[in-house]
């Protein structure tokens, strides 16, 4: 074929993408038809792909190829007949026949023609092959597998001098050298295919890539229109720019998903390459895949092919033992290869995962050392974590050899370029002697993402939408909407949760705005860690496209790219996780501010404020500030004496009050009482209290673990507060032991209600009873549940609150045992946490509880008993005198 | 926005035409296949914590371009008093586009390659790293800026 006419060239182009496909689908059922030799289906597949490739190739003249695969499908053709059996060399061989082929194929494509090679030595072990079909008793197939030259020594016995063995047997050292090279040579191949079809897309890429770049421009321009718009009043105007928008949206969506495709296209390739290595190295190693459905755009999918080649040959070469050592150390002989993708959170996480022998910190410490990477007294202080990440340093290698699969001189500090040139990070993580997963997270689209416009210290950024939770506005009006500060760090309470805060302005070190009084908050998330980010304004959201930063600010980690805005200016896009780093709201390690997992972890400890005060001899008294009403000063003169106790009068009502010293120290001598008297009131649905005290000294902010049970009266217990010892009220009994009959029992609206409170701590009993008891419930306590079961014999309890307590498969076991009872079946009973979560309130609510609530929260402890016990009845709030209480 | 100075009509084809700059004393050429335009100063977004040489980004026809600032890149004083505004010169590197923040824009220049010198000993540090080599003019020195070693920041001692 001199002459190659322009027809000639077209349907040249056309067998050369059919085959190309061919040759893919070949390897993996090639790959397949090892696992499962007597899949009559695989085997036909495979019979007709060669048949077609054979075929067209005698019609175009080809006779090299037509001579190749004419050999090999008389092989197939034997197989499929039943007159011979799979063995793993003869997959070897019709694979290196498909690597000829594609050899060929390659050279056709560049020159018309079929190329010099001529594969005689190929093509002569074919028909030596073809020739002697030999049907051993026993197909081996894979799993049973011995590395290659032991099964050629069995086979040898089982079959004596057969002309085929010892053909394979003399061939032996040419196959292993083809192979290594066609294992090398095949991802180069690859790229140059990909000039003539790429996966299944018909339509050059070239081409959606220019479309991609328009429709990028198209929405830049569109917010130019928007913008010039937003400032008219033109309706005309107005309704084409709407129409303008809603087609730019659609045409911007449709493209990108011309250009998703699924991870499946670069996974389809790795099955051969993970199982011409394992036969290279006498492994055995099996691939899973994971969500090979997940959707990437293409240009991610262009970026992570080799770096997950890479990452699939280190797992080969480096990461799983040979079979004996795996069955030396009691794991299963072939090595498990995972491969994981799954969206989550507008970000793809891969993962490639093995079950080998993990890395070995100390040896990449010592390696680290070795090159001069940081020096030994560093090494020391490295977390595991942080000396896992030493892997991704350039110069490094631990490989004892480089050898030729994996070792080409590039090292996983290119892979992590790779990655974050696409804008995703690459992390690893390890169990020596178990395994080691490399995690990729990576952005899913590149280049239009919606973003919401913010300023800062007089300039305007952008924060890409996918991680913003929430936008909170905080002022001094709205109360119980504070940032707060812990041992000097600003922190929000949001649902419960302290979240860590970074002022925008500080962390880009631009001039603060005057104090105001209304704050605006973005809460971010990055990764699995969120915090608040305090600007000085929020603008809107919009779409815009990313365009990545010159390499000069590459290295800037605050920032993900930038754009250009509708009104023709930059702005620049800020990287969450970055802003996040830089602020220190994470702190050194990244345990700091996670997010809790698993509600059976151990859970926060809920930082309490407390009212820190003295009486008496105690010098360090504390009470749950959620419980106090107002601090109060009164003259002496003020007080009156009433009913057989001090009252003084009090915003319209007579408020009753109590010498702490008195009820703690009740033999001491009388004091001249300080003049003002110090009062904490407390003020509980229709009952107030005063307590005199000597000094309020002040409140703080702790998480309370006690560490004392006191046997004293009118005292919880003792703990460390601010660095002191300070004891903690039993404010119930206080109040009771005062007033003797208190708290009534025949008032209010809770008509004697029994309230069961079930918990271990007994401090924090404590505290629940000296809520309820002051709303007039009648309150009875129980340590565990049989303590709890035991009281629920001996009374009439008509609701429960109890410490949470699921058990693995998510039932409580109070709960469990409850229901056992017909009679005790209908009580109402309310989960208490040391920290809300939803999740828990939600898992509560499943087992069966009626409401979770936070121990330590009075009121709202208080309301959600009240609703259990009398769901219909209002809550009256209205005060009573306490004269009537008598 | 865009100027353009007219271009000189080459003498000979041994020649090589520079287009030439003033960043305070200093006169810097770079090749005219280097440059892709001059400009009068633009909207300049700042990017806070960037290296302090960055000046800034701008945007030129949809492409984003970083600004550096010669005379900080040189390690040379500010400019004081009123001064006329800066102008710069957009250079292709093997990364992208560059804007050069300088004093003045000179005039393009055709010279010969037999006046070309290695660069003198006695200039200054920061201009050393960044010079490939020197034209001796008639009553000056022409400085042959190196504009990947300029664009590199990790090079020449950027602060």
């Amino acid at each position: 074929m001199d002459n190659i006419c322009v027809e000639d060239m077209e349907t040249i182009h056309e067998f050369l993408v059919e085959s190309d496909e061919n040759l893919s689908r070949l390897d993996q059922d090639l790959v397949e038809l090892e696992k499962h030799p007597q899949d009559a289906l695989l085997l036909g597949s495979i019979f007709r792909t060669i048949h077609t490739i054979k075929g067209a190739c005698g019609f175009l003249a080809f006779t090299t190829l037509e001579g190749i695969t004419h050999q090999a499908e008389s092989i197939l053709s034997q197989l499929r007949d039943g007159e011979r059996e799979l063995t793993p060399e003869l997959v070897s061989l019709i694979l290196e026949t498909v690597d000829a082929t594609r050899k060929v194929l390659a050279s056709i494509e560049e020159s018309g023609k079929e190329g010099p090679l001529r594969f005689e030595a190929l093509v002569e072990r074919l028909s030596l092959a073809a020739q002697s079909a030999i049907s051993v008793e026993q197909p081996v197939a894979v799993g049973d597998m011995m590395p290659g030259v032991v099964m050629d020594g069995l086979v040898f016995e089982a079959i004596e001098g057969t002309s085929f063995v010892s053909a394979v047997a003399q061939a032996e050292k040419p196959i292993e050298d083809e192979i290594t090279q066609s294992a090398e040579g095949k991802d180069d191949e690859v790229k140059r295919h990909s000039a003539a079809a790429d996966s299944n897309i018909r339509v050059g890429v070239g081409l959606l890539d220019k479309l991609m770049d328009l429709v990028g421009e198209l929405v830049l321009t569109r917010n130019q229109i928007l913008q010039f718009n937003s400032e008219g009043e033109d309706p005309a105007l107005n309704a084409t720019s709407q129409r303008l928008n809603l087609i730019t949206t659609e045409l911007q969506e449709g493209v990108m998903k011309t250009r998703m495709q699924p991870i499946g296209v670069v996974w389809n390739k790795l099955p051969r390459v993970v199982r011409d290595i394992a036969v290279d190295l006498g492994k055995q190693i099996r691939l899973e895949m994971d969500g090979p459905e997940t959707e990437l755009d293409r240009t991610i999918i262009e970026a992570i092919k080799d770096p997950l080649m890479h990452l699939v040959r280190n797992s080969c070469d480096h990461g799983v033992e040979s079979p004996e050592a795996r069955v030396a150390a009691g794991k299963p002989a072939h090595g498990t290869l995972t491969l994981r993708a799954y969206h989550e959170g507008g970000q793809v996480n891969i993962e490639v995962g093995d079950d080998g022998a993990g890395i070995d910190v100390v040896r990449v410490k010592r390696k680290a050392i070795e090159k001069g990477l940081l020096s030994p007294e560093h090494a020391d202080k490295l977390s595991e974590r942080e000396a896992l990440r030493l892997i991704f340093e350039p110069g490094f290698s631990t490989a004892q050899s480089i050898t030729n699969i994996s070792g080409r001189g590039v090292g996983m500090d290119v892979v992590k370029s790779h990655i974050e040139k696409i804008g995703g990070v690459v992390d690893i993580s390890s169990r020596f002697g178990e395994g080691a997963t490399v995690k990729i997270r990576i952005p899913l689209t590149l280049a239009i993402i919606p973003g919401l416009v913010i300023n800062s210290g007089g300039e305007r950024f952008v924060i890409p939408q996918v991680s913003l939770l929430e936008l909170i506005r905080i002022d001094e009006d709205s109360p119980g909407k504070l940032i707060e500060y812990v041992h000097g760090t600003p922190i929000y309470r949001r649902r419960g949760r302290l979240l860590p805060i970074a002022y925008l302005n500080e962390v880009l070190g631009l001039k603060t705005a005057d104090r105001a009084e209304a704050v605006s908050m973005i809460v971010l998330q990055a990764e699995d860690r969120q915090f608040g980010l305090v600007v000085d304004g929020i603008n809107d959201t919009q779409e815009i496209v990313v365009k990545p930063l010159s390499k000069q600010l590459k290295g800037l980690t605050l920032y993900a790219g930038a754009t250009i805005m509708g009104d023709g200016r930059v702005a620049l896009i800020l990287d969450v996780l970055g802003i996040g780093q830089c602020s220190g709201v994470f702190g050194e390690t990244r345990e700091a501010a996670r997010m809790p997992e698993n509600q059976r972890q151990q859970p926060e400890i809920e930082q309490q404020r407390l009212l820190l005060f003295r009486a008496g001899s105690f010098q360090r008294l504390a009470v749950p500030l959620s419980l106090v009403a107002r601090l109060e000063e009164f003259p002496q003169s003020a007080i009156e004496r009433a009913g057989g106790g001090q009252v003084v009068q009090y915003r319209g009502r007579i408020l009753s009050l109590i010498s702490l010293r008195s009820v703690l120290e009740p033999d001491s001598p009388c004091e001249e009482a300080a003049d003002p008297v110090q009062v904490i009131v407390f003020h509980e649905g229709d009952v107030n209290m005063g307590l005199v005290v000597d000094q309020i000294l002040n409140v703080t902010e702790e998480s309370i673990t006690v560490r004392q049970r006191l046997d004293r009266k009118g005292l919880l217990g003792s703990a460390v507060v601010g660095a002191r010892v300070t004891d903690f009220l039993d404010l119930s009994e206080v109040i009771r032991s005062a007033k003797g009959s208190w708290p009534p029992s025949a008032h209010g609206n809770t008509n004697c209600k029994r309230v069961l409170v079930v918990d271990t701590s007994a401090f924090s009993r404590g505290m629940i009873r000296g809520t309820l008891e002051m709303a007039g419930y009648v309150v009875l306590e129980a340590e565990n549940l049989s303590e709890a079961m035991r009281k629920l014999e001996q009374q009439q309890i008509d609701a429960i609150a109890a410490a949470l307590d699921l058990q693995a498969n998510g039932d409580s076991a109070l709960l469990v045992a409850l229901h056992g009872r017909s009679e005790w079946s209908r009580i109402p009973v309310l989960a208490l946490v040391d920290t809300e979560h939803s999740m828990m309130a939600l898992n509560a609510r499943k087992a069966g509880f009626q409401d979770c609530q936070a121990k330590f929260d009075g009121p709202l402890v208080l309301a959600s008993v009240a609703r259990m016990i009398l769901p219909e009845a209002l809550i009256e709030t209205s005060p009573a005198y306490l004269g009537e209480a008598r | 926005m865009a100027t353009e100075k007219a271009l000189k009509v080459a003498t000979s084809h041994t020649t090589t035409q520079f287009s030439t700059f003033f960043v305070a004393n200093l006169f810097f050429g770079v090749d005219v296949l280097h440059v892709q335009e001059v400009l009068r100063s633009q909207p300049m977004t700042s990017v806070p914590r960037a290296p302090n040489v960055i000046e800034g980004l701008i945007n030129l026809r949809g492409q984003i371009v970083t600004a550096i600032d010669m005379r900080r890149r040189l390690l040379l004083p500010t400019r004081l008093g009123d001064h006329p505004e800066s102008m710069s010169i957009v250079v292709r590197t093997a990364d992208g586009a560059v804007s050069l923040l300088v004093d003045e824009i000179g005039d393009v220049l055709d010279l010969d390659p037999s006046s070309y010198e290695r660069p003198p000993d006695n200039l200054g540090f920061a201009a050393r790293e960044l010079i490939r080599g020197v034209y001796k003019l008639k009553d000056r020195l022409l400085l042959v800026l190196d504009e990947e070693r300029t664009a590199d920041l990790a090079l020449g001692k950027a602060i």
